[in-house]
C-alpha cells in the first residue's frame, strides 16, 4: 500500500461538519451506524432535536489527546522489542502526518512534539530495528522535509544526510530488506519538493544509488526508483524558467545533465535491461510532465531511440511502444515537427506483429494522426485476419492479437462482414480451404474459443453497416450455425446470441413498419426451435443466455405482428414458464424478467393449459410465489424488477387491480431478507406514489404520459390508496432498516412526498391527534430496533402529520456519513496502536 | 514380421501379428454393418413390415420377390440377419497361438474363430471384458433366435444375380461368407477358451515374447496390449479414451519406445466432441418429453447408457424430468446394471473411491431404487403392466434390426411428437432407419464415441514416440464427405503405413539382436582382458542350446579321455569339434612406424600409396604389396612364405592379441 493510496484518509471526514447549524449530528462517541441498538442515535422527530453541540474532531491539527499519545507511540516504535503486527497501522499513521503537514508547519510540530525527532534520531543508533518500522521512519522523514524550514531543520542535525546518506541504512544490513529500501525511496520522493533538496541529493550522491536501484530485486523498488528519478528530473528543470533549454547539454543544471547522461548510456548500451529501464523513465517523463524542456530532451534522445530499431532483434520492445505512444500522446511535443511520425511508421515495420499490434492500437486512438500511418497501422492489426482470410501467407501464430478494436476497424471500411464470416466459418470446420497454408490454419483456429468469440463480438459491431441483402443470409446462416453447433461453448454461444440480436436490429425494415422484414422474420423461424432445445441445454449459462436473448427479442418486437406469430407457434413461451422452477437460480432470474417481458406483451401460454394438473397460475401469481419463497436473492430482485417495469408501463392486464397488486408485493417485499429486494420494493412504492400524485417535476414533452391520476382532490384523499396499499408502513419500516441503502431510498421517498405535501394547498392539520402520537412513539420504538409492534392502519392526515414532525433532511444527512466515520480519528488509530502492544493497559484483565 | 489384416472395419478390428515364431490373433471384431441390408425381426407380428412387396427386376422378372421386399424405394432381404466375418481364407486360423482381445465390443467374432476353424491357442482378456462381452453376445443371440424365422434366402448371394440388384446391395462386400448367427451353446465355448488377465501382468508366450494388458480408458476392463520381446516391443493400441469417464484411464507411458505400433479404434465420429453430444442427448430429450413425446435410445446393454444414466441422474432434476420413466429393456438389463457396480478395481479413481464409502459407484443404483429407471428383459411381462407414457426407452440393437427397438420403432414412428435419438456411432443412423420409412417421429443423431480423436491421437504419438506407425487406410485420409479436414487423419513421421482387408503386411523391422544367457560355471570361467579403457573382451567356447525360444550358452564338453576306441568314437559323435582357437587380434597398424620397422628389418625402397580404405605398402624390390585396411591386412607376395611369416610377424608386433 502505497502513500498514493492510503486505506484511511482522515481528511475525508468530517469537514464538512462545520456546519454547525445542521440540526442533527452524531454525538463524538456515537455507534458507527445508526441503528446499533443500545447506543446513541439520530433523533427523528424536529420538535425533539437538541442543538447540536457536538466538540468538532479536527484531524487537521494535531489535538491536545493525540499528542499525549504521541511520545508512548514513539517509544514503542523505536524499542525493538515491541514489534508493529499489523503495517497497515503505520500506513494510516503516515497518511495522517501527512495530513497535518499539508494543512500546516512541520516544523512546528516537530517543535511541538519533540519525541518526533528523537524517533527518527533514533534511527541512527546501530540496533536490531524491524524494517518496517525503519521504512517508515525515513518515509516519516521524507514527510516532514516536504517542507524547506522543516528540511533546513533537520539537516542542522545532520539527521537527513545521515538517514539518506551513506552513513544510514544504504550501508547496513538493514539494506537488504526490499521494504527499507522502498521506504529509502519514498522518504527522497516525498523530500525533493524545493531547491535545497536538489542539492542535498547531488551532495549525498543519492541519484547514483537511484540508478542503481532501478534494476532492484523487487519490482516494487525498481519501479518506485524509475519514478522518482523522473521526479527529480522535473525538479530540476523548474529550476532555469526562462524559456525553453537550449539542445546544449551544458546549459541544463548538473542534476538533469546528470540523469539525463545516464539515460542515453543506458539507451546506447547493449544490455536489454538497461535499455527497457532508460525507455520506462522517459515514458514516465513524457506522460506527466509536458513542460516545454520535454520537447527538449526528446529531439536530444530521439536519435538514440531511432537506433534502438537498427538492432535486430529490437531489444526491449515492449518499453519501446510505450514510449513512442507515451511520446505521441504528449501535447508537448507537436508530433510533426519531430520526426515521431516517421520513427512511429518504422517502428511499425521493424517490430514483429505481436509486438506491433499494441502500437498500431494505439497509433489508431491519436488525434490528428496521418492517414498513411493509421492505414499503416490498419494493416498490422489485421494482418493476422488477411493471413487467415488470403491463406497465402505464412501462418501469423498470433490469433492472441486477432481482431481487437471492432467498432474502429468497421469505421475504416476495409473490413467487410464477408472476411470475419470467413473467420468464423473456419473456426466452426465449416470452411473448405484449398491451399496448404489454409489446411494448416483451419487445424490451428479449429474450435478455438477465443477467437469465435472475438469474431462473433466483431460480427455484432459490424451489424450497423450496410451490406447486400446475399450478405445478410450468409451472416445468419453462420450464426445459426453457431447456435446450433453442439460444440459451442456456452461463452461463444453467448457471443453468438448478442450478435444475432444485433443483425436482427440492423436488418432492413419496410419504412413505418417496426415488424422483422420477411428475411429475418424466415431466420426467425429457424431460430426458435434452436432457442427451444438451447433452453433445455444441460448447461445453465446456456439457458441463462438463451433467456436473455428472449427478453431482448421480446422487448424489441413483442408487439410486432410477425413475430408474436412465430414465437407462439413454438414452444419457447412454455419453457420459459417452466425454466421458472429451474435448479440454479440465475437462470430463474432470467426467466423471471423473460416471463415479465413476455406476459408484459401479451405472450405468455394461456392459464388453461392440461399439463399442469395443478392449475395454471397466472405470471402475477408466478412471480409473487417466486417472490416471497425463492431460497435465493437473484430471482426475488429479478421479479421485483418485473414488478416494478409493469407497474411503470400500466400493464393492467397483467396486474389487475393497482392498489391490490401494490399492497400485495410490498407485503412480501417487506420481509425479505436481501436488502436489494426492499430497495426495490422502494422504487415500486414510488413509481406508485408518482402514479398517484403526479410527477415530481416537469415532465418529458415527449414522453408517452401514463394515466397519471392528476390530483385534482385534496391530497389527503389522494394518499387514501397509498394507505391503503400499506406503502407507508413499508417505507417508515424501510427508514429503519438495517441497510443504509434502504433506509436513504425510504429517506428520499419521504422527503418526496413531503414535497409534494409544501405544493399541494392547505393540508389538513392533524398534529394533535392522538394517532399521531402513538404513530410517532411506535416510530420511535422502531428506531430503537424495536420492530414488532405494527403501525396500524394509517389514516392520510396521521401520515401528514408524521412527515411534517419528522427530521428527514437530518436523517439523510446521518445516513450520508460513512459508517464508520467515528472508528476513523486519529485518536482512535493512536490507541489502537498502542492497545496492540499492550500499553495502555487496558485490557490486561481480559488475558486472565 | 507379418502382419494378416482380416478385417476392414477400423474400430472392428481383427489382425494377426506373426512376431519371433509366435501367431497372435489381435482382436477379433464382428462387422454388423451387414444387418442393414436385412428387414427387421419384430418382435410382434408387424402387418406393414410382411405386406411389404416384393422387389422384382427391372424386366418384371419376380423371381427374387420371396428373398427381397422394397420398403420406400430401399430393398431388404427378408431373411434372418447375417454378419460379415474376418476373412478366414488368408492365413490358417488354426495356426493362431494366442488371440489378446482388447474390450468388449471387439469380441463378438470370437465364437467364429475358436470353434470353426480348428483353433486350439489360448484367448486372452480381462474379466469385465469377458463379463460383458458375454452380455452382449448373450442379448444378440436372444434377439435372434426369439424370433424364428424359416427362411433363410440365399438366392440373391449368387454372384449373377447380385449384380443386377440395386445399392447396397449390389455393392455389398464377401456376401458368400456372411454367417448367421452363433448359437448361445458355441459362446459359452468360446468363452471357456478366454483365460483372464489382469492389467499389467506380463504372460510369456512360449518364451518368445511377453504380452502385457494396459488400461486404455475407454471402456471397463479395455486394454491396448504391448507385444515384446528382450530387444522389440510392438504396442496394439485399440479403442482407447483420454476423456474422463467410468473406466481406468488410459495407461499412456508403458506405451513408450515402441518399434511398432498398431492403431486402431479412433473415434468414428471425428467432428463430434462427446461432450457437446451428451449436451445435445440432454436438451432433445426434454424438449421431447416437455411437449408429451416419447424418447427412444437404441444402444448397446453397456459401455456409454452407463454414462448416458449418469449425466441424467443429475440432469431430470434441473430439467423437471423427475416425473417421467426411464425405462432400459434388454435381456441382460439386470446383469448390466449389476456388473457394472462390481468391477470396482477398474473404475475411475473417483467411482473407486466411492465403494469404500462404501456407495455404489454408478448412480443409476439410486434412479433405480427411487423407481426413476426401471429395467426389463423383454416389453413381454411386467413391462406392459407398469408402462406409462410420456417416458425415456433405452434398447437394442443399434442396428434397429432386431431386439425390442423394432417394436418401439413401428409404435412410435407415426407420431411427430416422438423421438429417436442415435447415440451409439456404429451403424449409419439413416441406413438403419430406411426400412421404417415413412417416418413422423423426429429423428436426433448424437453419436457419442469416446474414442481417441485425430488430435489427441497426434499428441499421443507425439508423446510415445514410436518408430513406425501401422493403421488401417481409412486412419491415412481425411473422411471421404469432409475431405478439405486435413486434420481429421493420422499425421506422423514417419508417414503411417496402413492396411485394408485381406491385406499382409510386412513390418519394417529388423531382429538383431537376441538375448543369450551364460551358465554361471562358464562366465566363471572367463577371463575378460581390458583392450580399451572401460571394454574388456573375452573369448568364449561354449555350446549354444537353444529351448523354447530360450539360448543358453554352456560350458563345452571336456574333451573325451581316450578310452576304448569304440566308446570314443560314440563320443566324439555328439561333441562338437572343439578346434584349438587361433588368438583374435585387435589394434590398428600405424604406417610411419610400421614402413620405419620395416626399413630396420632391411627392407628399402618402400613405397607407401593412400587408397580409398587404407594404404598400401609397397616392398618394390620384394614385390611384395602388404595392403593395409580398417578390418584387414593382405600380404600379397610371390611364393616366398618364408618372406611372408617374416612380414606376418612384423605385422603382428603392432597387434594385441587375447
Amino acid at each position: 500500500m502505497g502513500p498514493e493510496d492510503p486505506v484511511w484518509r482522515p481528511k475525508d471526514q468530517l469537514l464538512h461538519l462545520k456546519d454547525e447549524d445542521a440540526p442533527f449530528r452524531f454525538p463524538p462517541t456515537g455507534p458507527p451506524r445508526h441503528l446499533v441498538p443500545g447506543l446513541a442515535r439520530p433523533r427523528l422527530f424536529r420538535s425533539w432535536s437538541h442543538p447540536f453541540l457536538q466538540k468538532r474532531i479536527s484531524s487537521l491539527t494535531m489535538d491536545p489527546e493525540c499528542s499525549q499519545l504521541l511520545p508512548a507511540l514513539c517509544a514503542v516504535l523505536a524499542d525493538p522489542r515491541q514489534p508493529m503486527a499489523d503495517d497497515t497501522c503505520l500506513e494510516k499513521l503516515l497518511d495522517w502526518f501527512k495530513t497535518i503537514t499539508e494543512a500546516g508547519s512541520s516544523l512546528l510540530l516537530l517543535q511541538e512534539n519533540p519525541c518526533l525527532v528523537e524517533l527518527l534520531c533514533h534511527m541512527l543508533k546501530p540496533q536490531d530495528l524491524s524494517s518496517r518500522v525503519l521504512s517508515f521512519s525515513l518515509r516519516l522523514t521524507g514527510v516532514f522535509a516536504a517542507q524547506e524550514d522543516c528540511f533546513q531543520y533537520l539537516q542542522q542535525g545532520e539527521l537527513l544526510p545521515r538517514l539518506f546518506g551513506e552513513a544510514g541504512p544504504l550501508g547496513g544490513a538493514a539494506w537488504t530488506a526490499p521494504t527499507v529500501r522502498s521506504g529509502w525511496i519514498q522518504g527522497l520522493r516525498s523530500l525533493a519538493r524545493h531547491p535545497s533538496a536538489l542539492h542535498f541529493l547531488a551532495d549525498c550522491g543519492a541519484v547514483d544509488t537511484i540508478f542503481s536501484l532501478q534494476g532492484d530485486s523487487s519490482l516494487f523498488v525498481a519501479s518506485a526508483a524509475g519514478q522518482l528519478l523522473v521526479h527529480i528530473l522535473g525538479l530540476s528543470m523548474q529550476g532555469p524558467a526562462d524559456g525553453p533549454p537550449s539542445l546544449q547539454a551544458g546549459d541544463w543544471p548538473a542534476c538533469a545533465k546528470k540523469i539525463v547522461g545516464h539515460i542515453e548510456e543506458s539507451l546506447r548500451s547493449t544490455a536489454t535491461p538497461q535499455i527497457t529501464q532508460a525507455l520506462n523513465v522517459l515514458t514516465t517523463t513524457f506522460g506527466h510532465c509536458h513542460d516545454p524542456w520535454t520537447r527538449v530532451l526528446w529531439v536530444r534522445l530521439s536519435p538514440l531511440v531511432a537506433g534502438l530499431l537498427e538492432k535486430d532483434p529490437v531489444p526491449a520492445a515492449h518499453s519501446l511502444v510505450d514510449l513512442l505512444l507515451s511520446v505521441a500522446r504528449s501535447p508537448g511535443l507537436s508530433s510533426s515537427s519531430c520526426g515521431l511520425w516517421e520513427t512511429l511508421a518504422q517502428t511499425l515495420s521493424r517490430l514483429s506483429p505481436t509486438q506491433a499490434g499494441p502500437l498500431a492500437l494505439g497509433i489508431l486512438k491519436l488525434q490528428d494522426c496521418p492517414q498513411a500511418l493509421r492505414a499503416q497501422a490498419f494493416a498490422v492489426l489485421l494482418q493476422p485476419l488477411a493471413c487467415v482470410l488470403k491463406a497465402t501467407a505464412q501462418a501469423p501464430g498470433a490469433s492472441g492479437m486477432l481482431l481487437p478494436e471492432g467498432g474502429r476497424c468497421r469505421r475504416a471500411g476495409r473490413w467487410s462482414p464477408g472476411r470475419v464470416l470467413g473467420v468464423g466459418e473456419l473456426c466452426q470446420g465449416s470452411a473448405s480451404p484449398t491451399s496448404d497454408t489454409g489446411h494448416h490454419l483451419c487445424a490451428l483456429l479449429l474450435g478455438c474459443v477465443r477467437v469465435q468469440r472475438a469474431a462473433l463480438d466483431f460480427l455484432g459491431t459490424l451489424s450497423q453497416g450496410t451490406g447486400p441483402p446475399e450478405l445478410v443470409t450468409e451472416v445468419f446462416a453462420v450464426l445459426l450455425e453457431y447456435l446450433r453447433s453442439p460444440d459451442s461453448s456456452p461463452t461463444v454461444l453467448k457471443k453468438a446470441f448478442q450478435a444475432t440480436f444485433r443483425w436482427l436490429l440492423s436488418s432492413p425494415k419496410t419504412p413505418g413498419c417496426w415488424d422483422l422484414d420477411p428475411q429475418a422474420l424466415l431466420f426467425l423461424r429457424e431460430l426458435l426451435p434452436v432457442l427451444q432445445k438451447r433452453l433445455c441445454s444441460p448447461c445453465w449459462e446456456v439457458r441463462d443466455s438463451g433467456l436473455e436473448f428472449l427478453t431482448q427479442m421480446t422487448g424489441r418486437w413483442g408487439g410486432q405482428a410477425g413475430f408474436r406469430h412465430a414465437l407462439l407457434a413454438s414452444e419457447v413461451p412454455k419453457l420459459t414458464e417452466q425454466l421458472l422452477r429451474d435448479p440454479e437460480s440465475y437462470v430463474r432470474a432470467s426467466a423471471v424478467a423473460a416471463t415479465g417481458q413476455l406476459s408484459s406483451q401479451g405472450l405468455c401460454i394461456s392459464p388453461a393449459s392440461p399439463e399442469h394438473p395443478g392449475g395454471q397460475q397466472s405470471p402475477l401469481s408466478e412471480l409473487l410465489h417466486i417472490l416471497s419463497t425463492d431460497s435465493e436473492g437473484f430471482p426475488r430482485r429479478a421479479a421485483m424488477h418485473v414488478f416494478t417495469q409493469w407497474l411503470r408501463d400500466s400493464h393492467a392486464d397483467v396486474v389487475g387491480d393497482t392498489e391490490e397488486f401494490v399492497a400485495g408485493v410490498l407485503q412480501v417485499a417487506s420481509q425479505d431478507l436481501d436488502w436489494e429486494v426492499r430497495a426495490q420494493g422502494l422504487e415500486l412504492a414510488l413509481v406508485f406514489l408518482e402514479q398517484t400524485l403526479g410527477q415530481p417535476g416537469s415532465p418529458c414533452p415527449y414522453a408517452v404520459t401514463p394515466p397519471v391520476v392528476a390530483p385534482a382532490c385534496p391530497l389527503a384523499q389522494a394518499l387514501q390508496p397509498l394507505c391503503r396499499a400499506g406503502l407507508f408502513s413499508f417505507a417508515f419500516r424501510a427508514l429503519f432498516d438495517c441497510d443504509r441503502p434502504v433506509a436513504q431510498k425510504s429517506c428520499d421517498l419521504l422527503l418526496f412526498l413531503r414535497a409534494k405535501m409544501a405544493s399541494a394547498s392547505s393540508p389538513q392539520e392533524a398534529r394533535s391527534s392522538p394517532d399521531v402520537a402513538s404513530v410517532e412513539a411506535a416510530l420511535q420504538r422502531w428506531q430503537a430496533g424495536d420492530q414488532a409492534q405494527p403501525l396500524g392502519d394509517l389514516e392520510p392526515e396521521v401520515v401528514l402529520a408524521v412527515l411534517k414532525s419528522m427530521d428527514l433532511e437530518g436523517l439523510r444527512g446521518a445516513l450520508a456519513e460513512s459508517s464508520d466515520h467515528v472508528e476513523k480519528s486519529p485518536q482512535s488509530l493512536l490507541q489502537d496502536m498502542l492497545a496492540t502492544v499492550g500499553i495502555l493497559g487496558e485490557n490486561e484483565a481480559d488475558c486472565y | 514380421m507379418k502382419l494378416y489384416c482380416l478385417s476392414g472395419h477400423p474400430t472392428l478390428p481383427c489382425n494377426v501379428l506373426k512376431f519371433k515364431s509366435t501367431t497372435i490373433m489381435l482382436d477379433c471384431g464382428l462387422d454388423m454393418t451387414s444387418t442393414l441390408n436385412f428387414l427387421p425381426l419384430p418382435l410382434v407380428q408387424s402387418p406393414r413390415l410382411s405386406n411389404l412387396p416384393g422387389w422384382s427386376l427391372k424386366d418384371g422378372n419376380a423371381f427374387l420377390d420371396k428373398e427381397l421386399k422394397e420398403c420406400s424405394g430401399h430393398v431388404f432381404v427378408d431373411s434372418v440377419p447375417e454378419f460379415c466375418l474376418p476373412e478366414t481364407e488368408l492365413i490358417d486360423l488354426s495356426t493362431v497361438d494366442v488371440i489378446l482381445i482388447s474390450n468388449y465390443h471387439c469380441m463378438m467374432a470370437l465364437p467364429y474363430i475358436t470353434e470353426h476353424t480348428g483353433f486350439t491357442g489360448t484367448v486372452y482378456a480381462t474379466e469385465p471384458t469377458v463379463q460383458i462381452g458375454r452380455l452382449l453376445m448373450e442379448e444378440l443371440v436372444n434377439f435372434i433366435e426369439r424370433v424364428p424365422k424359416a427362411q433363410s434366402a440365399s438366392l440373391w448371394k449368387n454372384k449373377d444375380i447380385q449384380r443386377l440388384l440395386p445399392s447396397p446391395l449390389k455393392d455389398a462386400v464377401e456376401v458368400s461368407t456372411w454367417r448367421r448367427c452363433y448359437t448361445m451353446q458355441e459362446v459359452n465355448s468360446a468363452l471357456s477358451k478366454i483365460q483372464l488377465v489382469g492389467y499389467s501382468q506380463k504372460i510369456e508366450l512360449f518364451g518368445a515374447v511377453q504380452v502385457t494388458p494396459l488400461s486404455s480408458g475407454y471402456a471397463l476392463g479395455s486394454s491396448n496390449w504391448i507385444i515384446q520381446s528382450h530387444y522389440e516391443k510392438v504396442s496394439y493400441v485399440s479403442g482407447s479414451s483420454l476423456l474422463t469417464t467410468h473406466p481406468q484411464p488410459m495407461d499412456q507411458a508403458s506405451l513408450k519406445n515402441s518399434d511398432v505400433l498398431i492403431l486402431t479404434g479412433l473415434t468414428q465420429i471425428p467432428t463430434a466432441n462427446p461432450d457437446g453430444m451428451v449436451g445435445e442427448f440432454c436438451s432433445n430429450l426434454a424438449l421431447t418429453v416437455r411437449n408429451g413425446g416419447n424418447v427412444l435410445v437404441p444402444c448397446y446393454p453397456s459401455g456409454v447408457i452407463y454414462d448416458l444414466l449418469e449425466c441424467l441422474y443429475q440432469y431430470i432434476d434441473s430439467a423437471g424430468l423427475s416425473n417421467i420413466p426411464f425405462y432400459f429393456i434388454s435381456p441382460v438389463a439386470n446383469s448390466s446394471l449389476e456388473f457394472s457396480q462390481i468391477f470396482a478395481e477398474w473404475l475411475c479413481h473417483n467411482k473407486q473411491t466411492k465403494v469404500y464409502l462404501p456407495e455404489p459407484p454408478f448412480p443409476h443404483a439410486e434412479l433405480i431404487q427411487t423407481n426413476k429407471l426401471k429395467h426389463y428383459p423383454s416389453l413381454h411381462g411386467d413391462f406392459s403392466s407398469d408402462f406409462r407414457q410420456p417416458c425415456v426407452v433405452f434398447t437394442g440393437h443399434p442396428s434397429l434390426r432386431f431386439g425390442d427397438v423394432v417394436h418401439f420403432m413401428e409404435l412410435w414412428g407415426k407420431s411427430s411428437l416422438n423421438t429417436v435419438i442415435f447415440t451409439e456411432p456404429d451403424f449409419s443412423y439413416l441406413e438403419a432407419l430406411a426400412p421404417y420409412q415413412p417416418l413422423a417421429m423426429k429423428c436426433i443423431y448424437c453419436p457419442i464415441d469416446t474414442r481417441l480423436n485425430f488430435i489427441q491421437v497426434s499428441k499421443l504419438l507425439k508423446e510415445v514416440q514410436p518408430l513406425h506407425v501401422v493403421c488401417p487406410e481409412q486412419y491415412t485420409q481425411p473422411p471421404p464427405a469432409q475431405s478439405h479436414r486435413m486434420d481429421l487423419m493420422v499425421d506422423c513421421q514417419p508417414p503411417a503405413m496402413s492396411y485394408r482387408r485381406a491385406e499382409v503386411l510386412a513390418l519394417p523391422f529388423k531382429r538383431r539382436y537376441e538375448k543369450i544367457e551364460i551358465m554361471p560355471e562358464l562366465a566363471d570361467a572367463l577371463v575378460p582382458m581390458e583392450i580399451k579403457p572401460g571394454i574388456s573382451l573375452a573369448t568364449v567356447s561354449a555350446v549354444l542350446h537353444t529351448k523354447d525360444n530360450k539360448h543358453v550358452l554352456q560350458p563345452p564338453p571336456r574333451p573325451a579321455q581316450p578310452t576304448g576306441g569304440k566308446k570314443r568314437k560314440r563320443a566324439s559323435d555328439d561333441i562338437p569339434d572343439c578346434k584349438v582357437l587361433k588368438p583374435l587380434l585387435s589394434g590398428s597398424i600405424p604406417v610411419e612406424q610400421f614402413v620405419q620397422t620395416l626399413e630396420k628389418h632391411g627392407f628399402s625402397d618402400i613405397k607407401v600409396e593412400d587408397t580409398a580404405k587404407g594404404h598400401i605398402v609397397l616392398l618394390q624390390e620384394a614385390e611384395t604389396l602388404i595392403q593395409i585396411e580398417e578390418d584387414s591386412t593382405h600380404i600379397i607376395c610371390d611364393n616366398d612364405e618364408m618372406l611372408r611369416v617374416r612380414l606376418r610377424d612384423l605385422v603382428l608386433k603392432f597387434l594385441q592379441k587375447f
